[in-house]
């Protein structure tokens, strides 16, 4: 059965995102952090459903919209924070920004802002793994949109062909920037892509943060015992717009304001308290202890210093 | 020394690194069984097994990914893409990837990938796979472009580039492959960066590239009959650029000629030409004139008219000689 130290793990990883995403949606209109955002919230159960199943030093490929896959990994919330800010204590000082946050320590390889292009790099670290007899995984988290580039059917292809321990996320949120999947991708599931290449697939429920679970956990499993690759389908549903700002007229209002109905905090808080694993002052206890990080992280990102131009020139080669 | 093939002395690189460093690993198409497409990979697979010599479907972009993935978790990948023009199916890999990930990680990881490829015309190839793409790539920052044109620089430069922490697009000519030179018989590096005088002259320099190197060298001798004396400069490595060697020679001569196989227009040419304007026209006796090929795909039938030449360059040289 389950143990409810793990249980309240994830509820603390979703809430975690949920809360920094706010936070710095607050920030980017304030125009303290430059760009673009794309935030994740009403995704947070496919981060923390797949990332509880994973070791710290197991690997992730993470997406545009990949805030909370870095987060449920146990990233680094101040340089995360100091990272999204442009600053010099950010992971990666300051050069990638929301788009590109990558932490070595924590196996986030690196989120990418090219969809679709994480795909085959998860092959190499995954390839890795396998090339030295280690018994590390890599997950690649994609979008629904990343599954019609030409880099999905070379990387399942190549992972199955090889047995490589990978597990494929694809992250169905139904919008691939402003384009509905209705309008892009025929088949209703994309886990049915899966037969094709000669690897299970499975579509669960995106925001039940459980069902991820148990499906991502026998998928890492599989991987992690030689047993090759697997097509995890999540669906779950983007409350926001493609970034921080967007208007969204593309959605239809009552679309937009449909999706909250699928909170996965919400429902997995139902559980938790059903089950007598929380009491009704345990989330008031835990928004505290979240708030309480993002003022640090927040205070710690805007007192780094922006780096100097001498950085301009470094890190381009080795 | 010994005599060997260019495409024998990429196979003694390949093998002597993978002996040397059991993080080094080959992948690409038909590079296990088959050899390679040029046998560049002739008998790695006997030697290395089916863990190191890595075969793969026709999947440009997982093959790169795989490498980059690889070398992010410390191995050195060799990738083998068959002809530089499919550089082109897996362009997103090598430019917003590979190239980039160093610096916008903030230099978190090295990415110590090698990608051999082939170039060129000669082989009556036709339009898409006889392409020069240097220029593509020695536009992107994070890249380093490698040119050999003869046995000795492929294995020389190979070795280094394998041993080379940061991503190198190494572009063999596949009309050299067949070619014969001396090499040294125990092992040796050719450093990566570094040009080379393949004939000193005092009249004018030419700086050439891969296959043109030839072309210069029988100008030279040619342009020698006529009591011209030019210095024959080979690149070996296209970025980063030998700035120093070039202007030595310039320096010299004050005239200068580029030679490349490529498309002249926005090849590597310009950018050579456009670096001595900025930085010593004041020494220049003459205008600069570039050899390379003219702006149209390579036709399969017109090749021979299509391939700057020896001709070519002796052309140039007395253009700027007159001047």
């Amino acid at each position: 059965m389950d143990n409810k130290e793990k249980l309240l793990d994830m509820l603390y990883a979703m809430l975690k995102i949920r809360r920094v995403e706010e936070r710095i949606s607050e920030s980017f209109a304030q125009g303290k952090i430059p760009g673009f955002l794309h935030v994740s919230i009403g995704q947070e159960a496919v981060s923390a459903g797949v990332c509880a199943c994973l070791r710290d030093d197991d690997s992730i490929l993470t997406t545009h919209r990949g805030h909370g896959q870095a987060l449920a990994k146990g990233i680094d919330l101040k340089r995360f924070m100091a990272e999204i800010y442009g600053r010099e204590d950010g992971f990666c000082k300051g050069k990638s920004g929301s788009m590109h946050i990558a932490s070595r320590e924590s196996g986030v390889i690196g989120s990418n802002g090219i969809v679709g292009a994480g795909l085959p790099i998860s092959l190499g670290t995954a390839f890795a793994s396998a090339y030295r007899g280690e018994k590390t995984v890599t997950v690649c988290f994609f979008g629904d949109g990343a599954s019609n580039q030409g880099t999905f059917h070379e990387s399942l292809n190549l992972a199955a062909m090889w047995n490589l321990p990978v597990v494929f996320c694809c992250e169905n949120n139904g919008w691939a920037q402003f384009t509905s999947g209705k309008v892009a991708t025929k088949l209703k599931n994309i886990s049915k892509r899966a037969e094709s290449y000669g690897m299970p697939g499975v579509t669960v429920d995106g925001d039940d943060v459980l069902e991820v679970r148990t499906e991502a956990a026998m998928a890492v499993e599989r991987a992690r015992n030689g047993e090759g690759p697997t097509l995890l389908e999540c669906m779950t549903h983007r409350w926001f717009g493609h970034y921080v700002g967007d208007a969204q007229k593309y959605r239809s209002p009552a679309e937009v304001q449909g999706a909250r109905a699928f909170d996965p905090i919400v429902k997995f808080r139902k559980f938790l308290l059903d089950a007598n694993h929380i009491g009704t002052e345990y989330m008031d206890t835990l928004e505290e202890r979240v708030r309480k990080e993002i003022d640090e992280a927040v205070a710690f990102a805007e007192s780094s210093p922006v780096a100097g131009a001498g950085e301009l020139f470094t890190d381009v080669y080795a | 020394m010994k005599e060997t093939r260019y495409i024998r002395a990429i196979t003694e690189a390949l093998n002597e690194e993978m002996a040397r460093d059991e993080s080094v690993f080959v992948i690409g198409e038909d590079v296990g069984g088959p050899g390679g497409a040029f046998s560049a990979t002739k008998g790695l697979l006997e030697t290395y097994g089916e863990r190191r010599v890595k075969d793969t479907p026709i999947s440009e972009s997982a093959i790169v990914g795989v490498a980059i993935g690889a070398a992010i978790r410390g191995l050195r990948p060799v990738v083998e893409i068959m002809f530089a023009d499919f550089l082109a199916v897996c362009m997103d890999q090598i430019v917003n990837q590979l190239a980039k990930m160093r610096y916008m990680f903030g230099g978190m990881y090295k990415l110590p990938v090698v990608i051999r490829t082939a170039c060129g015309g000669g082989l009556n190839a036709g339009p898409q796979h006889s392409q020069c793409p240097e220029a593509w790539f020695a536009h992107v920052p994070g890249l380093k472009v490698v040119m050999p044109a003869t046995p000795h620089d492929a294995k020389g430069l190979l070795k280094s580039a394998i041993r080379e922490d940061n991503p190198v697009l190494f572009i063999e000519h596949k009309a050299l492959y067949s070619s014969k030179g001396e090499i040294p018989e125990g092992e040796y590096l050719v450093p990566l960066g570094k040009a080379e005088v393949k004939k000193a002259g005092k009249d004018v320099t030419v700086v050439a590239t891969s296959g043109m190197v030839h072309q210069a060298l029988a100008a030279a001798k040619f342009l020698s009959g006529e009591g011209i004396d030019i210095e024959v400069i080979d690149l070996r490595t296209i970025s980063p650029l030998d700035k120093e060697a070039i202007f030595t020679s310039v320096e010299k001569t004050s005239k200068l000629v580029i030679a490349h196989e490529a498309v002249k227009a926005f090849g590597i040419g310009a950018e050579i030409s456009a670096m001595v304007c900025e930085e010593m026209i004041d020494r220049l006796s003459a205008p600069i004139i570039r050899v390379g090929a003219p702006f149209v795909p390579v036709p399969f039938n017109l090749e021979k008219a299509y391939l700057p030449d020896r001709d070519d360059v002796v052309r140039a040289v007395k253009k700027v000689m007159e001047y």
